[in-house]
């Protein structure tokens, strides 16, 4: 154990930090006090730099080349780089940060790092482990965890080196809820029993506020709109919260209201006897299952990861055959074509009919412009190319797009490509809209956007279905919800 | 010329994930018995080699074709190749010969003849390889008639291949950590054009 | 598909426990003396000692059989190609006679040897045992060993992502039918896609490495340090003994024969 460290754990003046080889400064006028044993929840609309002020903090920005600084960031009175060795950071995407395969051994990578002996190895993780509640032997294999059991383990590593600052980058955007409850707990022991400093940087703030003492508020752009503890900050601050599109703890969100005289609903979509297993598995995620997909409606599919709802989504949307039943188009989906199922379509039929949109947007991309991507569902579906490219071009305007007209769909920010993907999927105007997960990890204006987006498809009178664990999104949106796994 | 940590995580994974196409897709020339192991066949093998010459592009650094085509063949060997250990053999030997070509170059030249080059520096690392080891009793002519097939195959599939992927890569700014990132030939938008 | 390795059954038993260097060095050992013979009685002897150590394996019957049928099939196959194409060898003189049938046997038993050595030591290695060993005994560069393990882990991701990004494209209206140009395109995009992932994911793997410290310039110790114990000399030695034998052999029978020349 060392010496306790100084009283002031960051100090920020003025500081600025812009990656090499782009023209906008991603962190600006940052002037920025936290003091030893603050726990700091760090808020800000995307694109306020909250993810490089994190960065910036752990000291990952020493190398020449990486990008220009302006201003003067310390850490426990040092720059960064030099202090790194007293901070620890745990990123977003559980598996993005998992180096080995076995659950001690990960947890023993960064101990490695620093030339622990081997001897003091094992303890300091078997007390790092215990410190987060962990609840498996070291030998667990770590790609059989879920989320949340992987993030408690990218949270237990950096524990083993027991840092004075604790810096977490949306640890549980990724995540269900269970698995963000898990993430949650672990950080909270480890809270009890050491008092460190911690900056935290998360969308949804209600669940996080029992743990933190201060709220900082980054403005897009630069500076700070708001600092104070949370009974503070979140009082009396709605319009400026919405205005900058930041989570407030109550944000429940609001479907718009319904025209007065809405489509009659019409089946578009049904399953017989629908099951699937996966291979491994002793239990099915889903048996005999009839459902019905029907127009003018918003269906939900929840459960946690793992449940089956991707799987549910793409059968839903023809995309492979069912291991067992059948889902097979109606009338009012695809004249004609009663009956048939849907994963024997051509793909030209079934893009026409069903749109999907997946949880990774890059899944779908085809092109290298967002013009191309958005003319080439309707240029499929048997457009000509004058028709689709005014299509793609309607499409793009509704969807905020047009200013990345040109570019390149891999370069666009997540709620871009959100966006882009949903209207690649729209631009074919297909009657029914499968859709796995459109809110991970928004901010919340996109999620606003999205949900008056959803709302105004459904009340048009196309069949909505959402596979989902975002509670707010049901319950602001869903006609009708089915639980997965089946029998739970 | 240090190796960051992302050149090397990079350079390994792009080896996995051909490794894993690779898999996927059977194309295991020399296994699981389906080939006949006819000469002509070879025209396919330079997608095998891949890895060795797009990896330098991409990282230009000394050994990354070695490193990539090695970690391509590492996949098939741990998801159980019959050929075991000689999987990872004939990846060194691929690698090696692209290897040699850009060492040449001094690791400074990076343009299309050089990567044709590396292509064909591959395709002669895996003729030495197989036919000391698959073909060694036969006729030196047809070993020669394997040769040539593999040498277009290489030249093309790798060599032009590698070049196309390159350039189709770098617009999508997932290579903005190295300097191919920045420089380097004109961008291609893709195989799909909305046509 | 499961992108995993078939799982070891009884890991206790002597190979799986074994170490990875170890393994490693008794079946190059192994390969080294069947690539260098070309008669039919050194490897068909090596075989028969690898043949042991397949009941030493710690691996499922089924398993085996999955390991060798192939094999035997392949070995088979080229066995036939080369004496059905058996030319005269370089270096040797003009018009000798050209022994096809003792030719194609040596060659497939040559390549058998040499392939079932290394897929044996293969399945009973663990990845991250292996590397600590190169890293321990032999030097390996701890940053390139440790980089590389990393990436293995994705292994089953990139598997699962090549098959999602099958599906989307089919979701866009984009699938192949019978014509194979389109098929050709198709599995390019599907390329380009996978490997924009596979870039992403790594860069994102090598910041969080570099978060806990792994591009420090400070010496790296193991969790897991290697060690040889006797047994592990003792599969070396057996190996050892194993190539000379089986060329000793060859010899007494009048066979044996070096591979060029």
């Amino acid at each position: 154990m060392g010496l306790a460290p100084p009283a002031l754990a960051i100090e920020a003046v003025s500081w600025g930090w812009r990656h090499a080889g782009r023209s906008t400064w991603a962190v600006r006028h940052l002037d920025l006090v936290v003091q030893s044993g603050e726990r700091v929840l760090l808020l800000g609309p995307s694109g306020s730099g909250k993810s490089t002020l994190l960065a910036g903090l752990a000291g990952l920005f020493d190398e020449r080349g990486v990008g220009e600084s302006e201003g003067q960031l310390r850490v426990f009175g040092e720059a960064p780089a030099s202090s790194r060795s007293r901070c620890g950071l745990v990123l977003q995407d559980p598996e993005a940060q998992l180096v080995m395969s076995r659950a001690g051994d990960d947890v023993a990578f960064g101990l490695e790092n620093r030339g622990v002996p081997t001897n003091e190895i094992w303890p300091r993780v078997r007390a790092a482990l215990d410190a987060v509640g962990w609840a498996y032997g070291p030998n667990r294999p770590t790609d059989q965890l879920s989320g949340g059991e992987q993030q408690r383990l990218a949270l237990a590593g950096v524990l083993a080196l027991e840092p004075d600052l604790l810096l977490l980058d949306e640890p549980t955007a990724n995540l269900d809820p269970e698995g963000a409850g898990l993430v949650r707990d672990a950080l909270a022991r480890v809270l009890d029993h050491r008092a460190t400093t911690l900056v935290l940087v998360e969308h949804r703030v209600a669940e996080w506020l029992p743990l933190v003492t201060r709220v900082v508020v980054l403005a897009a752009g630069g500076g700070i709109l708001l600092d104070g503890p949370p009974s503070e900050v979140f009082v009396g601050h709605d319009e400026l919260f919405a205005r900058h599109g930041i989570w407030t703890p109550d944000h429940r969100g609001q479907r718009p209201a319904r025209p007065l005289l809405a489509p009659q609903p019409e089946s578009l979509i049904v399953t017989e006897q629908l099951s699937a297993q996966p291979p491994l598995a002793d239990r099915p995620l889903f048996a005999r299952l009839d459902l019905v997909v029907r127009s003018a409606e918003a269906l939900a599919i929840v459960g946690p990861n793992g449940s089956g709802k991707s799987t549910l989504a793409h059968l839903l949307g023809g995309l492979h055959r069912p291991q067992a039943g059948q889902v097979s188009a109606c009338e009012a989906l695809a004249p004609g074509h009663a009956g048939s199922a849907v994963w024997q379509w051509p793909a030209r039929r079934l893009v026409t009919r069903i749109g999907s949109v997946f949880q990774d947007p890059e899944h779908q991309f085809l092109t290298g412009r967002v013009a191309d991507e958005l003319a080439l569902g309707p240029m499929r579906g048997g457009l000509p190319e004058a028709d689709a490219r005014r299509r793609a071009l309607e499409l793009a305007e509704r969807l905020h797009l047009d200013a990345v007209w040109e570019a390149n769909p891999f370069t666009l920010s997540g709620g871009e490509q959100r966006r882009l993907s949903v209207a690649t999927a729209l631009a074919t105007a297909p009657r029914a809209l499968i859709l796995d997960e459109p809110t991970f990890g928004q901010d919340r204006r996109t999620w606003d956007e999205m949900l008056s987006l959803l709302a105004g498809l459904a009340d048009s009178g196309r069949g909505v279905v959402l596979a989902t664990h975002d509670r707010a999104l049901v319950e602001a949106l869903a006609d009708r919800t089915l639980h997965l796994p089946l029998g739970a | 010329m240090r190796w960051r940590t992302i050149d090397i995580v990079v350079t390994a994974a792009l080896g996995v994930a051909f490794g894993v196409v690779f898999w996927v897709w059977g194309l295991v020339f020399s296994a699981v018995g389906a080939g006949s192991f006819a000469p002509p066949l070879y025209i396919l093998s330079g997608v095998w080699l891949i890895p060795a010459v797009l990896a330098p592009l991409i990282v230009r650094l000394p050994g990354a074709g070695l490193l990539a085509e090695f970690m391509a063949a590492a996949v098939s060997a741990l998801l159980g190749s019959v050929w075991g250990l000689d999987t990872l053999a004939s990846g060194l030997m691929q690698g090696a010969g692209a290897e040699l070509v850009f060492a040449l170059g001094l690791y400074r030249r990076w343009t299309l003849p050089v990567t044709l080059l590396a292509g064909a520096g591959a395709a002669i690392g895996e003729w030495f390889h197989d036919m000391t080891i698959y073909f060694v009793e036969v006729d030196f002519a047809i070993q020669l008639t394997y040769g040539a097939w593999m040498l277009v195959s290489g030249v093309i599939i790798a060599g032009l291949g590698s070049w196309y992927l390159l350039r189709v890569l770098r617009p999508t700014g997932v290579l903005a950590a190295f300097p191919s990132g920045r420089s380097g030939p004109e961008p291609v938008s893709g195989p799909e054009s909305a046509s | 598909m499961q992108l995993r390795r078939p799982a070891i059954a009884y890991p206790t038993a002597f190979l799986p426990a074994a170490n990875a260097v170890a393994k490693l060095g008794a079946a190059l050992i192994v390969m080294l003396v069947a690539f260098l013979s070309r008669d039919p009685v050194t490897p068909a002897i090596l075989l028969g000692g690898v043949g042991v150590a397949m009941i030493l394996s710690g691996l499922r019957p089924a398993d085996l059989v999955r390991l060798v049928g192939p094999l035997l099939v392949a070995a088979t196959i080229l066995g036939v190609l080369n004496a059905l194409l058996a030319g005269t060898p370089v270096g040797s003189s003009p018009g000798a006679d050209v022994d096809r049938g003792t030719i194609g046997l040596a060659l497939g038993l040559r390549v058998a040897a040499i392939a079932l050595g290394g897929s044996l030591a293969l399945a009973t290695m663990d990845p991250a045992d292996l590397a600590a060993g190169l890293i321990g005994h032999l030097h390996v560069p701890d940053r390139l060993a440790i980089g590389a393990l990393a990436s293995l882990r994705l292994i089953p991701i990139l598997g699962a992502e090549w098959r999602t990004i099958g599906l989307a494209r089919r979701a866009r209206g984009v699938d192949a039918g019978r014509n194979p140009v389109a098929a050709l395109r198709l599995a390019l995009g599907a390329l380009v896609t996978l490997l924009v992932s596979a870039i992403r994911r790594a860069t994102r793997l090598a910041l969080a490495m570099d978060a806990r410290g792994f591009d420090s310039r400070t010496t790296r110790t193991l969790a897991r340090p290697p060690r040889m114990r006797p047994a592990d000399w003792l599969l070396l030695a057996a190996s050892g003994a194993l190539g000379v034998a089986a060329v000793a052999v060859s010899m007494a029978l009048g066979r044996w024969a070096l591979i060029f020349g």
